[in-house]
């Protein structure tokens, strides 16, 4: 980056460590963090919305969405995650490769051929003549959508326990003005039940900040992966030889989660206080009481 | 209707031919001096320049890509890359799942490094990397083994006290011990395990395998695959090479 690093194994001191600390590989882990808060602005979202339909089909009076919705809770929620991120991606890649090579494989043979999974090469996703970006993007959407599975399963959970909260009085007393079943939910409930399910989705949001090293199973580097690549002891065969620095390495992880989990707690705390604004709960009560 | 379906399937066929086929090379990029990621970032060692030759040489554009070692093998065979190049040792196991090219490394002993040169190995854990012909061959020999994801941690190991030493191959081994300061050494015992280090294929990419094959052939005849090999960042004048039994039939 700098002219004064042409040749790293001349210079020492601070000029080494500031040449150390900007290869091209250093600005990949820099990076990599952007990558891991990516996924988290994508993820939670999307592990929301999977929570929030399967709560809604668990509780729907519809026997198969509710079947549907129950069965998908219990399953995501009993197979642990490293199974599933194994499994599961794999089995994804494939599932999108087989679709698409039903629509573009001349010869539509069955992929599955004993050890190996064969489809033709223009069905491969992303093809094999794709730019490594779109290798990385590609196992980065299979990252989301498994995330967004796995975590939308305890969410839904959290949604169902929480719209079963919502005091029965309020959904009666909507009942009586004359609301539909769907005018009941969408007008009450739902705005009602926020405050019950927060402690439980700060909780998931928490363990969602600190799951994202399970990145590196599915091949997307991220900040864990290029720590422990970058603090292994170094041999005169790399530019920049040096002795195990994992130690510090990990240290600034966990700077950044600490730092993380710190900005989470401040803003899911103004967020609590604003969703118990009018409510019936015992912190909704104590601000009527303030504010009187 | 008929025409016009078989039209559009020829046009593609068609566009698909004069796309160039791009082959995957999937490594490891942790095992130096066999592979592993530069400075830049980028995948190095002497299987970078190795495999940069042969698709040279088969006339191939290559792409590299780095895989854990644990699910390289799975990962080869569901498709995410086309030929493994990482070191692998060629073993009778091995060869049930996936098919090997022939050898361009020749069979290198194994080293065992610890903190001290009399250091009893059953005296406790030996550590080396998951699913490794070392690993198997420590658990077969009466050691305890312990088995680590990264070749690194199979080292760190070994200075924390967790395993009295590590096996691995020399070539990995030889510089750490060289650069530890005197804090670890190589053991004067040597094992020799593995039949040399072949290109993964999948089984049914045979015309692949051909054109490595035929590539590695043609770098052992003019000798420029030795020369490679003895590189001093690479395995040094000393390493084992093909010399004559590489050229016959050439």
């Amino acid at each position: 980056m700098f002219s004064f690093c042409a040749d790293p194994k001349a210079i020492e001191g601070l000029s080494w460590l500031v040449c150390y600390l900007t290869s091209a590989k250093h600005l990949s882990f820099y990076a990599s963090f952007g990558t891991v808060l990516l996924l988290l602005v994508v993820t939670a979202p999307a592990a929301l919305a999977f929570g929030f339909g399967g709560a809604t089909a668990a509780r729907s009076p519809f026997l198969p969405a509710r079947i549907f919705g129950k069965t998908y809770i219990a399953m995501v929620r009993g197979v642990p995650d490293i199974v599933f991120f194994l499994f599961f991606v794999i089995a994804l890649d494939q599932g999108i490769e087989y679709l698409k090579s039903l629509a573009v494989c001349p010869d539509g043979a069955w992929p599955w051929q004993g050890l190996e999974f064969r489809v033709c090469k223009e069905a491969k996703v992303p093809l094999a003549t794709s730019s490594p970006f779109w290798h990385e993007a590609y196992g980065f959407m299979l990252a989301v959508v498994t995330f967004a599975i796995v975590f939308g399963a305890f969410v839904a959970n959290v949604l169902f326990g929480a719209m079963q909260a919502v005091p029965r009085a309020q959904l009666e007393t909507a009942e009586a003005y004359g609301m539909n079943h769907a005018q009941v939910f969408r007008r009450i409930l739902v705005p009602q039940m926020w405050v019950y399910a927060l402690p439980g989705l700060s909780n998931l949001w928490m363990i969602l900040i600190k799951a994202t090293p399970l990145l590196f199973l599915l091949s997307v580097e991220d900040i864990v992966y290029y720590a422990r690549e970058l603090g292994g002891s170094k041999t005169q065969a790399y530019e920049y030889p040096h002795g195990d620095w994992r130690l510090w390495y990990f240290l600034a992880l966990l700077c950044f989660y600490l730092l993380m989990t710190r900005l989470s707690e401040g803003v899911l705390g103004r967020l609590s206080a604003r969703l118990s604004k009018g409510q019936a709960t015992a912190a909704g009560e104590a601000m009527r009481k303030a504010a009187a | 209707m008929k025409k016009l379906l078989l039209a559009t399937a020829l046009a593609g066929l068609a566009s698909t031919a004069f796309a160039q086929d791009v082959v995957r090379l999937g490594t490891e990029g942790a095992y130096p001096p066999y592979n592993f990621i530069n400075d830049a970032g980028e995948v190095a060692g002497f299987e970078r320049e190795f495999g940069d030759e042969l698709c040279k040489r088969a006339g191939l554009t290559c792409e590299w890509t780095t895989n854990e070692w644990d699910s390289i093998i799975p990962n080869l065979q569901s498709g995410n890359y086309d030929v493994i190049i990482a070191g692998m040792s060629i073993t009778d196991e091995r060869e049930e799942v996936i098919d090997f090219s022939q050898g361009y490394l020749p069979p290198a002993s194994s080293a065992y490094l610890a903190l001290s040169a009399d250091v009893d190995l059953k005296s406790g854990p030996v550590s080396a990397q998951t699913s490794t012909i070392q690993a198997a061959f420590v658990a077969a020999n009466g050691m305890t083994v312990v088995e680590f994801a990264t070749p690194e941690e199979t080292v760190a190991a070994v200075k924390n006290g967790e395993a009295v030493a590590v096996l691995a191959d020399k070539d990995y081994l030889a510089p750490i011990a060289a650069e530890s300061n005197g804090e670890l050494v190589l053991l004067a015992q040597e094992e020799s395990i593995g039949g040399g280090v072949g290109l993964g294929l999948r089984d049914s990419d045979d015309e692949l395998r051909g054109k490595f094959d035929a590539a590695i052939k043609s770098m052992k005849c003019d000798g420029t695959l030795d020369a490679m090999i003895t590189k001093p960042e690479y395995f040094g004048p000393e390493a084992k090479t093909w010399g004559e039994a590489g050229k016959e039939g050439c």
